[in-house]
């Protein structure tokens, strides 16, 4: 870009405010010697620049693209006090083994934001700036999120401590499953899905993302016929039952009426996809704290733009912003099923969802300290290619606090629906009992599992069609820090 | 078709065989080790949100010999083992946390009759539901024989 003033380092006063087009960096977006706040949101860009920018230029363009700049110079921001509004570029380092990547760190205050709106903050920090020109391409890779901040949301409606309460659930990762098929069931057939699979030992079942209300079964018809199965599981096994009904809808008013009527129904439990937007997940997530309701997200949609390393943004990210937004349950990889998911970034994605602290941790893909601030702890849902014959690998890298769902898995099963949600809960609890022993469960899984499967045919029947099946593809989203991919196993 | 034979399966382990007393003895030794108080608790209402269980013994914040608390488990089980449930309760008290961490089924009444479902139809198809514990319908004390 051309710079009419020729000028290296930051103007002031009159020169600065001349008429006409300043490169970024001497308008006062790149500072090097400035010292974040404590209140200051930071982001890390992951920056590509386009040839012939250099890269603090082009950190410079981001912080003022996202902040208060435009193309030329303008005398009005001297109405302002526009060196505090300024988003700051303060730091640039070379990304490992990416030549021509970068990343940079750019500082915001406080002010720039509305309190509790995760509309307001993403606009500017994931606005105009994605499609800017000068970068060829643009990763938002995670947030540090002030406690000032982060003390005007409500965070998740229920967190995990007051779920399993609520459950009578302790000491053992959940189980559920995704009804499937996943479009074209009835209501009665679906519900028969529902039943037999939590009456088999499931905690949890669940609506798929995009079932709404289509022909072939509307939603007040899947609502009534799931609470059927509900209750009925409920009173063939003593425990507390939910089905995550999907109140997603058109519009944010049908939306309301669906949570309402799952509310008299009688459910623990309701279903939004991210599809949503954050204004009607931080709406209905408010609603959910008023009724006593857990609330589940669904990431749908994610993967457009959290996959590829150079462009988009990272899932910790939106893990990030659903914990403060406020949704119970997110779905965030599974390490070994059929989902992307590289086991140290999924361990970041966890980390960000459950600890009251993070420290900083680049091989995780946690640039940042982030002090939670007591926002509570949001479930992470483990979904998608899982079976019980992975179920040490399950515990190992996921943890206790964590809801295995094995759609698949559970309904598949060659003996019928419950026969296979008996098997994985078998298969769940031998292994907890295992690690409880101290047994090295990690090495041993398969013998543990064969072991278990002796005095329950469903687990040997399910081990027997399963024990075989892996997903060992290389991860997109790997760590910068220390390279690595997807061991096979 | 195959069928769930189990009809109370509250805690973590109750699709296992019943533990025995040293697969109970080494859940206890693992509660202890992560710092966690242990109680026993029993009942003979097995409905889901029957959350309060009478207390045998308070948590045993300062006991850290296993043998000890088995030795809790099984006077409760000669007191009331008979006809009621008892669990094994494990509390966390480190911050973020300040809940039950493990619950288990350590014993069961003789004869388990289970749960029932009332409902009652409502206007627009709507049914509520009313889970009910057999057991409940005989005062306490009465209940399993």
């Amino acid at each position: 870009m051309a710079t009419p003033t020729g000028a290296k380092k930051e103007l002031k006063g009159a020169d600065r405010y001349k008429a006409g087009v300043l490169e970024y960096k001497v308008m006062g977006y790149w500072q090097p010697d400035y010292v974040p706040k404590d209140t200051d949101v930071i982001a890390l860009f992951r920056i590509t620049p386009q040839p012939g920018v250099e890269a603090d230029e082009a950190a410079a363009a981001v912080a003022g693209e996202s902040s208060t700049a435009t193309w030329t110079v303008v005398w009005t921001d001297r109405l302002t006090a526009a060196d505090l509004y300024r988003a700051k570029a303060y730091r640039v380092d070379k990304v490992p083994n990416s030549p021509d990547q970068y990343f940079a760190y750019i500082a915001y205050d406080m002010d720039l934001f509305e309190p509790d709106s995760i509309a307001n903050l993403t606009a500017s920090i994931i606005g105009n700036v994605f499609g800017f020109k000068a970068v060829k391409a643009l990763r938002l890779e995670d947030m540090r999120i002030p406690v000032a901040y982060l003390k005007t949301f409500q965070g998740p409606p229920t967190g995990v401590m007051v779920e399993r309460e609520r459950l009578d659930k302790y000491g053992r990762p959940l189980l559920g499953a995704t009804t499937k098929p996943k479009l074209g069931l009835s209501g009665r057939n679906y519900g028969r899905v529902v039943y037999e699979a939590l009456k088999g030992g499931l905690d949890f079942t669940k609506d798929d993302e995009n079932i709404n209300s289509q022909p072939f079964m509307h939603w007040r018809d899947r609502f009534l016929y799931c609470m059927e199965a509900v209750n009925r599981a409920s009173a063939a096994t003593a425990e507390v039952k939910g089905h995550y009904l999907n109140v997603t809808a058109g519009t944010v008013e049908q939306m309301y009426e669906r949570a309402e009527f799952a509310k008299e129904l009688g459910s623990v439990i309701i279903m939004i996809d991210l599809v949503l937007g954050y204004t009607a997940i931080q709406s209905i997530s408010k609603w959910a704290r008023k009724n006593d309701m857990i609330l589940h997200l669904h990431r749908a949609g994610n993967s457009t733009y959290s996959r590829q390393k150079n462009h988009g943004m990272n899932f910790r990210v939106i893990c990030k912003w659903m914990r403060m937004a406020g949704v119970d349950h997110i779905h965030a990889g599974t390490v070994v099923g059929k989902l992307e998911g590289d086991p140290l970034m999924v361990k970041g994605f966890y980390d960000t969802l459950l600890q009251p602290h993070t420290p900083v941790a680049p091989e995780l893909g946690l640039f940042f300290k982030q002090e939670w601030a007591s926002l509570g702890k949001c479930m992470p849902v483990a979904s998608g290619g899982i079976h019980l014959g992975q179920m040490h690998q399950l515990l190992h890298y996921l943890g206790e606090d964590v809801i295995l769902q094995f759609g698949g898995g559970t309904i598949g099963h060659p003996d019928g629906i419950q026969a296979g949600a008996e098997a994985n809960r078998v298969a769940l609890e031998s292994m907890v009992q295992a690690r409880n022993e101290g047994v090295d469960y990690l090495a041993k899984g398969p013998e543990i599992l064969a072991k278990a499967a002796k005095s329950c045919k469903p687990l040997q029947h399910g081990l027997d069609t399963w024990k075989n099946i892996s997903f060992n593809y290389e991860s997109t989203d790997t760590p910068d820090f220390t390279p690595q991919v997807t061991p096979a196993r | 078709m195959h069928e769930n034979p189990r009809n109370m399966t509250q805690g973590q382990f109750s699709f296992l065989p019943p533990l025995t007393d040293d697969q109970i003895k080494a859940q206890i030794a693992y509660a202890i080790k992560q710092g966690f108080a242990v109680s026993v608790e029993f009942t003979d209402d097995p409905h889901p949100r029957n959350t309060y269980w009478e207390m045998w013994c308070q948590p045993m914040f300062d006991t850290k010999d296993p043998a000890a608390v088995m030795l809790e488990v099984n006077e409760c089980r000669k007191t009331w083992g008979a006809n009621h449930y008892i669990k094994v309760q494990a509390f966390d008290n480190a911050r973020w946390r300040e809940s039950v961490a493990m619950s288990f089924i350590v014993n069961r009444p003789k004869y388990e009759p289970g749960l029932a479902l009332a409902r009652q139809e409502g206007p627009g198809r709507s049914i509520h539901y009313t889970v009910h514990s057999y057991a409940t319908d005989k005062p306490r004390g009465e209940r399993y024989k």
